[in-house]
């Protein structure tokens, strides 16, 4: 490895959550992170506020709006989290939730085994029955359509029309969801280290990305959509998305290089440049057009990133690992 | 990286006693505590254990191998409960009586994450001594469980006469001459001997199978399953490799499990070997020692396996 790249390191203000950090979203200015002991704690100013979300229980999945972080848990309950405190959106009755997505509408969708459940902002649920468990979820970014992943492929599903559910079929176990910006694109992480594509438009062609050394669990649009980044290999892979064929025929681009496998990756909301966290704890933030590398945290043992986020602006981004620490850099 | 967490696999047909077992487990557990995989929710007794429901969804594996199938549940499952480590020391996996013990185990095998953070143990299978041998006869399940398991429970023994209670553990050892076997009324067996058995554990292999070195060992044959073990003296490593390589390839969707300990000419340590399936898992392990014979053996339970093709095989790879 080449010597330590340039440092941002007193530019971070590290925090306890005292429990792993499952993800974390920006509610405006406040950090708010989803715990595995049922929590969701709030950097409020100074001060931690705890609000127990999911009180006995622990969260299993995360989304957010912006506005508030709706986790589902192993408790069966979907919770929104906001400044203001918890609400209980939904319950599958004691299922685990398996996934969740957020619309910028409000509306909020979730999974408990092969039950999809899509609640709109008014709090009208319609329901759908997947093939098998599903494992990921995604809501086109416009109109009211939610992409489904599970085993043998994904669906796309109106929740509120009464059209036949869209399969787009493809072999093997699709885990995450995602959806391109320009609502061109479905993707999904597969349970043999790929991620597999289909072009909505103009030809329903397949897009395989593979090469990884694990499951590909993170994803991240750059701002425009133009790229993917992508968790899973000993950097980030970031795949280009910009032409109507997508990935097809074309590499990735690799950024952040370390001898440490890439565990989350958040793109900043308006330049190229991608925060990127790995499995031995250290975080690093990549210019993607050059390539050059500021170190945001050092490797620490057992402290694997699991969740990393910029906030709306893209001046702060705050990153939290599976032993409960976590910090948050302020870029001047 | 933090210890693996440990795995049991209860199997069992129906009404065998698997609950009575795991009830047994978690009332004298020493301050243990446990995760349970169950399929539904029974009267099992819980204070400090996490119960969590199942679906047994059973998915192949898109990498090639036919009979590769893995627990997509299970994956999901352990992903969610190794983010609450801590809260429990081990996993009980509990299947429905008619399933097949495979798919579980070759997920901790096949699935990376499972693989990095829990352990097979073993898989503990509960029969009935009153009826086995007619579930032997009509119900595939219940062979395939005997046949997999590491350790039999030989189930409700108080309601068979001694001759009858030998002639179903007879049955047993002609499917799988490895397991260790428990007579038991009630399941009353001490707990030590159903959890921390390392039966997976390549450093394991062959110090939990007592009847497994019998020389000559030779089992009357099931219709459909059967097992046999051979030992020669040292093996070629270029001839046997590529041999048990290619044979867990091609029979492995016929082959349950298969084991062995080998000598390689040369080589101070043993080679040890096991697999499910196709999967297979081997590596050099400890020196031999000045006071054992070089020797090399190897066992095989499975479904219409040709013994003569088997035996001439593992013979043409002597050194």
């Amino acid at each position: 490895m080449s010597a330590s790249p340039p440092s941002l390191l007193d530019q971070v203000r590290p925090f306890s959550a005292g429990a792993d950090i499952v993800a974390i979203a920006w509610l405006g200015d406040i950090p708010a992170l989803a715990l595995a002991d049922g929590g969701v704690l709030l950097l409020d100013g100074d001060g931690h506020r705890r609000l127990d979300a999911h009180p006995g229980g622990g969260v299993t999945v995360a989304a957010s709006d912006g506005t508030r972080l709706v986790t589902g848990g192993d408790d069966g309950r979907v919770v929104s989290t906001g400044p203001a405190g918890t609400a209980q959106l939904a319950t599958s009755g004691g299922a685990w939730i398996d996934a969740l997505a957020i619309h910028p509408s409000g509306a909020v969708a979730f999974s408990a085994g092969r039950k999809v459940v899509a609640r709109d902002g008014k709090g009208r649920e319609m329901s759908f029955e997947a093939p098998s468990t599903a494992r990921g979820l995604a809501f086109a970014p416009k109109g009211y359509r939610l992409a489904i992943a599970h085993y043998g492929g994904a669906t796309l599903w109106f929740p509120n029309l009464d059209a036949k559910p869209d399969v787009l079929d493809w072999k093997g176990s699709h885990l995450d969801a995602t959806w391109s910006p320009d609502g061109r694109f479905v993707v999904t992480s597969m349970q043999e280290n790929a991620l597999h594509g289909w072009r909505l438009l103009p030809d329903r062609g397949h897009m395989r990305m593979s090469g990884y050394a694990a499951k590909p669990r993170s994803f991240s649009w750059s701002f425009g959509g133009a790229w993917l980044a992508t968790s899973g290999a000993d950097a980030a892979m970031v795949w280009p998305f910009s032409s109507k064929e997508g990935p097809t025929g074309k590499a990735p681009r690799e950024c952040g290089v370390r001898h440490a496998r890439v565990t989350r990756v958040s793109f900043h909301p308006s330049v190229n440049v991608l925060a990127v966290g790995y499995e031995d704890g250290a975080v690093l933030l990549v210019r993607f057009d050059d390539g050059a590398e500021l170190l945001v945290r050092r490797a620490e043992p057992d402290s694997a990133v699991t969740a990393l986020a910029w906030d709306r602006k893209g001046g702060r981004v705050a990153f939290g690992c599976q032993d409960g620490r976590g910090g948050l850099l302020t870029l001047a | 990286m933090a210890e693996k967490i440990p795995v049991t696999v209860l199997t069992g047909y129906l009404g065998a006693g698997k609950t009575t077992l795991l009830n047994r487990i978690l009332t004298e557990q020493h301050g243990r505590r446990y995760a349970v995989i169950v399929n539904e929710f029974g009267a099992i007794g819980i204070d400090n254990d996490l119960i969590v429901g199942a679906d047994e969804e059973v998915f192949e594996m898109n990498n090639g191998c036919i009979c590769c199938t893995v627990r997509g549940d299970l994956i999901r499952i352990i992903e969610g409960l190794m983010r609450r480590r801590g809260k429990f020391d081990a996993i009980i996996v509990e299947t429905t009586g008619l399933a097949d013990p495979a798919p579980v185990a070759q997920t901790f095998f096949v699935d990376q994450d499972v693989g990095e953070r829990a352990r097979l143990d073993a898989v503990v299978t509960v029969a009935d001594a009153k009826w086995l041998t007619e579930r032997l006869k009509d119900a595939p399940e219940a062979k395939n469980q005997i046949a997999f398991a590491d350790v039999v429970l030989l189930n409700k023994a108080d309601l068979v006469s001694p001759a009858e209670l030998d002639a179903v553990e007879s049955r047993i050892r002609a499917l799988n001459p490895q397991a260790r076997i428990h007579r038991t009324t009630k399941c009353d067996v001490p707990i030590a001997e159903v959890l921390d058995r390392n039966a997976f554990d390549l450093d394991r292999i062959m110090e939990v199978e007592p009847e497994f070195l019998e020389e000559g060992h030779h089992h009357h044959h099931d219709e459909e399953i059967d097992s046999f073990s051979f030992r020669a003296g040292e093996v070629n490593p270029d001839k046997f490799m590529p041999w048990i390589s290619e044979l867990t390839q091609r029979e492995g969707p016929n082959i349950l499990r298969c084991k062995g300990i080998v000598a390689f000419p040369k080589e101070p340590k043993r080679f040890v070997f096991q697999g499910v399936h196709m999967i297979l898992d081997g590596d050099l392990q400890r020196d031999w020692k000045p006071e054992e014979a070089r020797e090399s053996r190897v066992v095989f339970i499975g479904r219409d396996l040709d013994r003569k093709a088997y035996e001439e095989g593992f013979r043409a790879c002597a050194a």
